[in-house]
């Protein structure tokens, strides 16, 4: 079986009495060292089926199991990363790169090695001592990024972690993730609803949509080793992806006549 | 009353207070002994220096203010967490923190001063009460308000209680709670000086009741400047404090 397997995964929520279905009967299989990106557009549901992979929000329906066993809380062994950050503010760069080797039983010297060695990965050594308020966005999920390699987790899951960045920000962070993937193979579940973002990262992409929220394909990108956002390929993956999202307006339009 | 202010503005409305003081004394029709001078004022708080009586009075007012009060704080700190931790807790504590909340803290003294008889405790808490109950209603509802993403944070790196207590959630909200540990120390130092007229045969309150007794004004206006400068130095410093705490954690 998959590393990652979802089944039949389902999750409601009732608004003002009326059931809405966020996501329905979503079925996924996940390889170790993959890199899948969830796109949609908003509210199609990848945060909800992000967060029952990653154990924060659980389904109503169906099941996830990671390496076998059911999820049902979020594990130290995965680390998620957030669209803000959620850096501590009242803590200096290094110290939150060290807040998850805290939970370990490490020597405080032993730690502050491995948090310096991160924070070198993501070229940030030079602000160590800075506190989170002192940096700009790029660098505050650069921080977030270097905390969570730092416990060395199996799967790393992204929510939209780019969405507050501007767009040349977003492309070099988008760089250092494809480098990231390829030194250290982990597995990462990447949300975004932005096409080229998506087609750069993902060995896979899950296009996602709304109403009820669930999958409309998942199209791999065989592009791994050359990611040139200009090549046919590159274009060819991306006019799939637009092909297969505005299929949904073409129903939507004969649904309305 | 948030910083000191600058030298002149100090200086100018003190001479304010003693101008209009002189002139109030110069035309009122009361006798010297009701009704001292500014200078008298100030030559009875030099006598009280001079005695030490002074210093016996806001040394022991001090012991007490800076256990009652710290005391308090810790408290309200410690349950007001608690509460916001355990929301069901809270739903079944807050009815009663309404209906004491808006008790005066005096009102207890009476109660307090047949409790404990007079001395160091009714001063101590009424200290403790006037201050309680602000710091832990806004620590429990700085938990609640406090950005979802933290516990997230926490989750994802496994941090549990009571780590999470001091590793995330005391820092993230200090900034919330810090105002109301400072507006506290003000009202604190208010009934102090209430709860030793009532409760206690020592202290700045007390001198108060003593200077009134002795039908001496003079030196009862001197113990009300002191109470005053007092407070202002207290509020001084907390404020220093608290923006040390903020400093060092990087927020402002
Ligand atoms: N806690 C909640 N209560 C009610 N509805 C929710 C809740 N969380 C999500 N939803 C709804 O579920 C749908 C999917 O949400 P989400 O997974 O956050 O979408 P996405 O991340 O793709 O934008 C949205 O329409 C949203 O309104
Ligand atoms: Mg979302």
């Amino acid at each position: 079986m998959s590393y990652i397997h979802i089944e039949h995964a389902g999750k409601s929520y009732v608004e003002q009495d009326q059931i809405f279905r966020a996501l329905s009967d979503v079925n996924l299989d996940i390889e170790r060292g993959e890199l899948i990106c969830l796109l949609g557009p908003s509210g199609c549901g990848k945060s909800t089926l992000l967060n029952a992979i990653a154990g924060f929000d659980l389904l109503d329906e169906g099941v996830v199991e990671i390496d076998g066993k059911k999820v049902n809380a979020p594990s130290t062994k995965n680390v998620t990363i957030f669209q803000n950050y959620g850096l501590l503010p009242w803590r200096t760069v290094i110290r939150n790169v060290e807040l998850g080797l805290e939970q370990k039983s490490l020597k405080k010297e032993e730690r502050r090695r491995i948090a310096e060695h991160y924070l070198q990965v993501v070229k940030l050594e030079a602000f160590k001592n800075r506190f989170p308020g002192q940096l700009s966005g790029g660098q505050k999920q650069r921080v977030a990024i270097a905390r969570a390699l730092a416990v060395e987790p199996d799967i790393i899951f992204m929510d939209e972690p780019f969405g507050a960045l501007d767009a040349i920000t977003r492309m070099k962070l988008q760089d250092d993730i494809v480098e990231l993937c390829r030194n250290e193979k982990k597995t990462i579940i990447f949300v975004t609803h932005d096409i080229d973002e998506a087609t750069y990262l993902a060995d896979r992409v899950v296009v996602m949509t709304p109403n009820p929220g669930k999958i409309k394909a998942v199209i791999p990108v065989p592009l791994h080793h050359d990611r040139d956002r200009t090549s046919g390929d590159f274009l060819l993956v991306r006019d799939k992806i637009f092909d297969v999202l505005s299929m949904k307006v073409e129903t939507d339009i004969e649904y309305n006549i | 009353m948030k910083k000191l202010l600058e030298l002149r503005y100090v200086i100018v409305s003190i001479l304010i207070l003693l101008i209009v003081w002189q002139i109030a004394f110069v035309f009122s029709d009361y006798s010297a002994a009701l009704f001292p001078s500014p200078l008298m004022a100030l030559q009875a708080l030099g006598e009280m220096l001079v005695s030490g009586q002074l210093l016996t009075s806001l040394g022991t007012s001090m012991y007490r203010f800076v256990i009652g009060y710290v005391l308090s704080v810790l408290c309200a700190v410690m349950l007001g967490l608690l509460l916001g931790c355990i929301p069901p807790l809270y739903r079944y504590v807050n009815p009663l923190l309404q209906v004491l909340r808006p008790v005066s803290p005096t009102a207890w003294m009476p109660f307090v001063v047949l409790l404990f008889g007079i001395g160091d405790v009714p001063a101590i808490v009424i200290i403790f009460i006037a201050a309680f109950f602000p710091v832990l209603l806004s620590t429990a509802s700085a938990v609640f308000r406090m950005d979802p993403l933290y516990f997230r944070v926490a989750e994802s790196f496994g941090i549990k209680y009571p780590a999470l207590l001091w590793k995330i959630i005391l820092p993230a909200i200090f900034p919330s709670i810090a105002n109301a540990i400072h507006v506290s120390l003000g009202s604190a130092w208010i009934f102090l000086v209430a709860g030793e007229m009532v409760g206690a045969q020592s202290g700045l309150g007390y001198q108060i009741i003593d200077a009134r007794n002795n039908v001496r004004a003079d030196y009862l206006l001197a113990t009300i400047l002191v109470i005053g400068l007092i407070g202002l130095l207290l509020d001084y410093l907390i404020g220093r404090l608290e923006k040390a705490i903020l400093r060092a954690w990087g927020g402002a």
